[in-house]
């Protein structure tokens, strides 16, 4: 091979059709192992609620399990686990979604379930299950922000980069202060707006017969009404302003977060920062890695990621000082390592190390068919072509050495947010230093 | 944000069946399972006695490849951490190549490898397409076979390590099970120490003891391969006998001693609680000494603890997250081991509701003591623990896993029908036996981390037991 060669073309076959209340059905056989999954998204997020209600899309999410009219709060999580399935949901900025994963005889119970809760929660919603899941996400925004070391800078770090009412300003799990104020009529309100068919794509993929599936949604989920047609925000156009800030948690190492505005997933600049992701900090021999951890050893780790949303995007380096180092000593190496990476590029072997990287990470993502059916779905959402594997993996195969210097030069040398957490009472390690700027 | 922890192809023509009319107001009946079908072993081996087992799987062009080396922490002896820290190093420098250009050659063939240590094997994993298997497979040799351990790889590795036990003072968590583990072990059993050592250990790790170790450790007598993906059995056999077939051992075995410790059965529930200030919630890790997986009532005890704490709908999670509102998540676990490790009840919850948290967590477990399951409950568990398992069964990986775990206890692959059929055979008489005679609701070890300033007077006035302060910088020492 090695660095030439290409693998065969990866391809997830589906099949997509869309009934007349607006549900998009993908379907994707794969009788490996008698299992079936189902993965439904609604195109909503927390970039979806208003200013005062944050955190709604994710505790709504929560409530999407608390029964409905033919299947009343604790059925949902019984029968499945009856019929040997599990099941869970997620939120973040663009969508949230659901999915059931059981033998392939649960398939119609997944799906029976799934249209009882679009078409018939609201006649059981009442304010005593808005209440209890408002106090388990409370619960699991204690876990997860306030009592996780460095968790309160996921609360910072999107005010801190986008203006005042942008949809990517605060974060997914909201604020206590906003879960607090939720009621049931924007229960109510959200659902109508957004938990509709034509809100939603459904993908089965499994142990199926495309023909059953297609039978059987069209039975359950035809009845249910289309919802109304839905405004989607549109993000302001900004320009960050250079910040530097300074937490002081309890933890023993000092961790300097530099978050950069980049892109949104879309567009054309993204595949390359996600390679230049891979460069600075994907493996061991990444540059990042390199100067910070093994070869410089100020540093006990660093990740370097682009988080691109589908409404707007952030590059973050994140590293954490080793004993006794202070936050500037890593800021400067960083900088440093920026700036030669921009000036000279990448190597052809670093190049080709990535595209090996991500093309052996892209078949590792198609062994599971919960990984497919979600990997459809947001192929589908992103592009409206479900199979979307083997055209995301030419466009990163694509990045070139003039891609990664223009992305580096054009996001990753320009103002940022820096985030300094430092141990109680050691403000002094914080990074302040200004940027050198060329 | 999770709720818990956590082109188109010929179409048949669409086919109305002739069934009874579709109603909505009941769950739809379900066809009967699927049937278990597990994966075709072939089993041969190399030309100096390594066992391996090898799955074809064609579905994508990738090769697992498995090593074990039965041995694991367990060998640590007085020196916690050292065999986690030599199976970590053996992905450094080896066969005369630097760190860098082994880990630069790995990521540009596209391949994973990792090598770990368990309490009772050494496990080092190697995940690739199948184009870069030959080249991916020299470099495991190497790793394997001729590790360097030069005193620039361990010592940049030990202070990253000392770096990372510090850092566990800040999760507490991590500081719950520290604590419950060196208090439910007593010193000299296997899991009285962390798997990745201490400061103090930390610090006298040096080239030479981590070779000396490496090579009485990882005998190739006591080595197996397991192979999983896009690979015919002969064309493995082929590519790992010529690179293994001839590693030899370099030191004398390490004996694998059976434990002779015995854990803390204590009198009486004692309560330990470690301070963090501040803390947004209290974390709660509750139990007890655990239960041989070979015992003949492991088949009660899963569906015994499906029920309790395993499933979202068990009852210590239907009562503390569902009805209560005290957690995001609660669950119970043992830990199956071929030397038993613990029962353990794990949450983190509320700060102002420690106290009434503990309250219900005894509660479940004497209820379960007490009273039988309904039969509604009961079915529910067990087919929730036996209609799952074929799905273990999808990955690569997963497939060497279930291989390399039936190992551990040396159990046939038969073994997992038989589990099946075990655990359909359950009944609520020994739901009831099995949590009578394992769940330690009257002489649990409870650790608490939280903020003892606003808990500790709670958790006094519930009379639970004796209550001793550890200290969190001694605990993630």
């Amino acid at each position: 091979m090695l660095a030439g060669a290409q693998a065969a073309r990866l391809r997830v076959p589906f099949s997509i059709d869309t009934l007349p209340n607006g549900l998009t059905l993908i379907v994707h056989e794969d009788h490996s192992v008698p299992i079936v999954t189902t993965n439904v998204w609604f195109h909503v997020g927390s970039g979806d609620e208003k200013v005062g209600r944050t955190g709604f899309a994710h505790l709504f999410e929560h409530l999407m399990f608390m029964g409905s009219q033919h299947a009343e709060y604790p059925q949902f999580d019984r029968l499945l686990e009856a019929a040997g399935a599990n099941n869970n949901g997620s939120t973040t900025e663009d969508r949230t979604n659901y999915y059931e994963a059981g033998p392939s005889s649960s398939l119609r119970l997944m799906l029976w379930l799934e249209a009882d809760r679009l078409g018939w929660l609201l006649p059981t919603m009442d304010k005593p299950k808005v209440d209890l899941q408002r106090d388990v996400v409370k619960n699991e925004r204690r876990q997860n922000y306030e009592n996780q070391p460095y968790g309160l800078v996921g609360d910072v770090a999107p005010k801190l980069m986008y203006p005042a009412g942008h949809p990517c300003s605060w974060p997914v799990i909201g604020s206590m202060a906003d879960l607090s104020a939720a009621s049931v009529e924007d229960v109510k309100d959200f659902f109508r707006t957004y938990y509709a068919p034509n809100n939603a794509t459904l993908v089965v993929a499994g142990d199926v017969s495309t023909a059953e599936v297609r039978a059987l949604v069209r039975e359950y989920f035809t009845e249910i009404p289309r919802g109304p047609a839905i405004t989607r925000p549109t993000p302001p156009a900004f320009t960050v302003r250079d910040t530097a800030v300074t937490l002081e948690d309890r933890v023993q190492l000092p961790r300097l977060y530099l978050n950069w505005h980049a892109v949104k997933s879309t567009a054309a600049d993204a595949p390359a920062l996600q390679v230049a992701g891979y460069i600075l900090a994907g493996a061991r021999t990444s540059r990042l890695t390199q100067a910070l951890v093994y070869g410089g050893e100020i540093a006990t780790s660093v990740q370097a990621y682009s988080d691109a949303k589908r409404l707007d995007g952030d590059f973050n380096v994140v590293a954490t000082a080793r004993p006794g180092q202070a936050l500037d000593t890593l800021q400067t190496v960083i900088d440093q390592q920026l700036e030669q990476l921009a000036a000279a590029g990448p190597t052809s072997r670093e190049l080709d190390q990535a595209r090996n990287a991500i093309e052996a990470s892209f078949l590792r993502s198609i062994q599971t068919v919960s990984g497919k059916a979600d990997q459809l779905n947001e192929y589908y959402y992103q592009t409206g072509n479900p199979d979307g594997f083997q055209d995301d993996l030419d466009k990163l195969r694509a990045v070139s050495t003039a891609d990664i210097q223009r992305v580096i030069r054009t996001y990753l040398q320009g103002p940022r947010v820096m985030i300094s957490v430092v141990p109680q009472g050691k403000p002094a390690l914080a990074a302040t230093k200004k940027r050198v700027t060329q | 944000m999770i709720r818990r922890f956590i082109a188109c192809g010929l179409l048949a023509p669409m086919a109305l069946s002739a069934q009874a009319a579709f109603d909505r107001t009941k769950p739809p009946t379900l066809p009967s399972a699927p049937s278990l079908v597990l994966p075709t072993v072939t089993t041969s081996r190399l030309a100096n006695g390594i066992s391996m087992q090898v799955v074809p799987q064609r579905e994508v062009p990738l090769v697992q490849v498995t090593l074990t080396v039965a041995g694991g922490s367990r060998l640590d002896a007085a020196e916690p951490g050292l065999a986690s820290f030599a199976a970590r190093m053996l992905t450094e420098s080896a066969g005369g190549k630097d760190v860098n250009a082994i880990q630069s050659e790995l990521a540009f063939l596209g391949a994973t490898l990792s090598s770990n240590a368990t309490w009772d094997l050494f496990i080092v994993s190697l995940n690739v397409p199948k184009r870069s298997l030959g080249a991916a497979l020299d470099l495991l040799a190497d790793v394997v076979q001729r590790p360097t351990f030069s005193s620039a790889d361990v010592r940049r590795q030990r202070e990253l390590r000392a770096a990372a036990i510090l850092q566990q003072r800040d999760r507490p968590g991590a500081l719950a099970a520290l604590a419950f583990n060196s208090l439910v072990f007593p010193s000299g059993h296997p899991y009285h120490d962390p798997p990745d050592g201490d400061s103090v250990s930390t610090a006298r790790l040096d080239s030479a003891r981590v070779r000396t170790f490496y090579s009485r450790a990882y005998v190739p007598a006591r080595a197996r391969f397991i192979v999983v993906g896009d690979i015919a059995a002969s064309e493995a056999s082929e590519l790992i006998g010529a690179r293994f077939g001839g590693w030899t051992a370099t030191g004398a075995p390490l004996t694998i001693a059976p434990v002779s410790v015995a854990p803390v059965e204590n009198g009486a529930l004692k309560v330990f609680l470690i301070d963090k200030p501040g803390a947004a919630q209290s974390i709660l890790s509750i139990g007890g000494p655990g239960v041989s997986r070979t015992s003949a009532d492991y088949p009660a005890l899963v569906v015994m603890n499906t029920l309790l704490g395993e499933s979202f709908s068990s009852r210590l999670n239907a009562n503390l997250r569902e009805t209560k509102g005290y957690t995001y998540g609660i669950s119970s676990r043992f830990g199956w081991a071929p030397t038993p490790n613990a029962f353990r009840v794990q949450s983190g919850v509320r700060t102002d509701v420690t106290d009434s948290s503990l309250i219900e967590i005894f509660k479940e477990l004497r209820s379960m003591q007490n009273a039988p399951v309904d039969a509604v409950e009961l079915a529910r568990a067990k087919a929730y623990v036996a209609l799952a398992v074929p799905g273990n069964f999808e990955t690569n990986g997963q497939i060497a896993g279930q291989l390399a775990d039936l190992q551990t206890f040396g159990l046939p692959l038969a073994s997992v029908s038989a589990f099946i059929a075990r655990v359909n055979g359950v009944t609520a008489a020994d739901v009831q036996r099995v949590a009578k005679k394992y769940l330690p609701a009257s002489r649990a070890t409870v650790v608490v981390v939280g903020d003892l300033a606003k808990v500790r007077a709670g958790i006094e006035a519930l009379q639970l037991g004796t209550i001793t302060v550890l200290d969190a910088a001694v605990v993630g020492r």
